[in-house]
């Protein structure tokens, strides 16, 4: 067997970082990462990112040597990614500090309300059921991130825990400052009959987002990274996949447009709003890369709209 | 941060890589002349408008209400220059120009025009004068640029006058907003207050608050990727390579 010999080298200054002799032609990129790792201890497999051409795009870990477009004295570029962080961690925490903060400001905790307020409760029901939302929304979300996700990339830059938890930090405390607030006005326009639809939509959206999980998890099986095309179940919560390739997306849209009616909120409106232009940017994406990769993909499908968008 | 605006420069603020390149055809490109001599001539307008208002009246407070139209007019039509590079005539990031635009109108119409009692403070003339300035020197250099004849005494000026202008301008715009507190305060000027229908409030004092504390990390910022502009550009005239 004909051993292949690999270089690795720098993909800004062309410096040799490392050089690898005998290496086996089954290798994958994974292992040759390790290697890379032994001699270059602070860049750890996950920050390593390892092309054929210096501007070129990344090799995946599960590309075979022998099947890459290099002789026996292969020539790799390597760019660092920076620190990474898990995709896992996260996710537990950005969603983990929506579901506290919260519940500081429904329990109306200190030096958030005026000091008559503290650790009283809001008189209005609405608060309660808001409350009780919000709450399962974020928990769902932690255990869905706990048993039910399976992600294809372990980790991200790590500055990207920054902006993530500002974002659904920053969002929940604002929008949890006003519904939690002792001046709080109920739903006015159409009262009592608005919150009960508004809860409908909410539970209906939830089950629903939580259904798409599930029929993409059982998509791949457990550790693999493989790509298959959504198709709708039995559970006719995934039917919406006939017409749209994100309905996770979609669901989710429903969700806080049913919390913004039920508090009737000006800032869950914005919470939403925004939501909303991030999620279609991404469906649009995952839409884009289902037609690149598919030939045969479902021509009625649109990103997260049915028909619209 | 507004004084002199940054504009087009060709390091990639953009995260996609190599982006095609659509760049304006003979017919954007009349039309950028045509839109860059107007602004030239606007703020030329502004910078006569001055200059005779100070020796009319013979002193140079209160300078502001002589060119408050003019100022008004060309300061918001540079709102165009946001859709030119969402459209693709002009190769600039459409969030900075958009940042930029939007700051300068906002000092213009949500401050200045607003609170009329800061109208006649100094502080005006200080931001307006350095805008002006700015203004002149980099919509001529824009002209110039498309007629592919760019004189270097323009260059040159629009990459050094900002190192003057550009502190004084900051000073100018914070000094005005700070002179704008008070009043705002006073008259709840544009604040909602609790409770309303839609469960929302704003405080546009302590918005205008955080937006003195947001030039702290953004001027520097600007500024420097300024002077390494000007390092770059100006350059070319060394003989050896420094690095």
């Amino acid at each position: 067997m004909k051993h292949y010999e690999v270089e690795i080298l720098d993909a800004k200054t062309k410096d040799k970082l490392c050089f690898l002799d005998k290496v086996e032609p089954n290798a994958t990129i994974g292992e040759i990462k390790s290697m890379f790792h032994k001699s270059h201890p602070q860049w750890y497999a996950a920050r390593q990112s390892i092309r054929l051409d210096p501007k070129g795009k990344s090799l995946k870990d599960e590309d075979v040597l022998q099947h890459l477009p290099v002789g026996t004295t292969a020539t790799f570029y390597f760019r660092d990614l920076g620190a990474q962080i898990s995709w896992v961690t996260v996710f537990l925490t950005e969603y983990g500090g929506p579901l506290l903060l919260y519940l500081m400001f429904y329990f109306r905790a200190p030096f958030i309300y005026a000091p008559k307020y503290d650790f009283t409760t809001s008189k209005h029901w609405v608060v309660h059921l808001a409350c009780m939302c919000h709450s399962f929304h974020y928990l769902k979300r932690l255990l869905e991130t706990l048993f039910v996700h399976r992600f294809s990339h372990g980790t991200m830059p790590l500055r990207n825990i920054f902006k993530n938890c500002t974002y659904y930090w920053g969002f929940a405390a604002w929008m949890a400052y006003y519904i939690n607030h002792p001046l709080y006005t109920p739903p006015t326009i159409y009262g009592e009959q608005q919150v009960r639809i508004a809860l409908i939509i909410f539970l209906f959206c939830q089950v629903g987002n939580f259904s798409i999980h599930i029929a993409l998890r059982n998509l791949r099986p457990p550790g693999s990274k493989t790509r298959k095309i959504p198709y709708p179940t039995k559970n006719p919560f995934t039917w919406i996949f006939l017409l749209v390739s994100c309905p996770n997306y979609t669901y989710e849209l429903g969700s806080w447009f049913g919390f913004t009616l039920m508090t009737q909120c000006l800032p869950v409106a914005f919470f939403t709003a925004v939501g909303f232009i991030q999620m279609t940017v991404w469906a649009k994406g995952k839409h884009r890369s289902y037609l690149k990769e598919f030939r045969d993909y479902p021509p009625l499908r649109s990103p997260i709209l049915p028909f619209v968008l | 941060m507004s004084a002199p605006a940054i504009g087009t420069t060709k390091t990639a603020h953009s995260d996609v890589a190599p982006k095609k390149k659509r760049g304006p055809g003979a017919l954007a490109t009349a039309y950028l002349v045509i839109y860059n001599v107007v602004m030239t001539a606007g703020w030329l307008v502004i910078a006569v408008g001055l200059v005779r208002a100070y020796l009319v009246r013979g002193s140079y407070h209160g300078l502001y209400f002589s060119i408050e139209k003019p100022l008004k007019f060309f300061q918001t039509g540079a709102l165009l220059e946001i859709l030119h590079c969402a459209v693709g005539i002009v190769p600039s990031s459409v969030v900075l120009t958009g940042f930029q635009v939007l700051s300068r109108v906002f000092l213009t119409w949500a401050v200045t025009h607003s609170v009329r009692e800061v109208q006649s403070e100094d502080s005006v003339l200080l931001f307006v004068s350095a805008w002006t300035i700015t203004e002149i020197i980099r919509y001529s250099f824009y002209t110039f640029s498309l007629l592919n004849h760019l004189p270097y005494l323009i260059k040159w000026a629009r990459y050094t006058f900002f190192l003057v202008l550009y502190p004084m301008g900051v000073t100018g715009e914070l000094l005005t907003i700070y002179a704008a507190l008070p009043y705002v305060q006073k008259t709840g000027l544009y604040s909602v207050t609790l409770p309303n229908k839609y469960n929302f409030s704003f405080d546009y004092y302590t918005f205008l608050i955080l937006t003195m504390v947001s030039y702290i990390p953004l001027f520097p910022q600007l500024y420097f990727h300024m002077m390494r502009q000007r390092k770059k550009v100006l350059a070319h005239v060394e003989e050896y390579k420094t690095e």
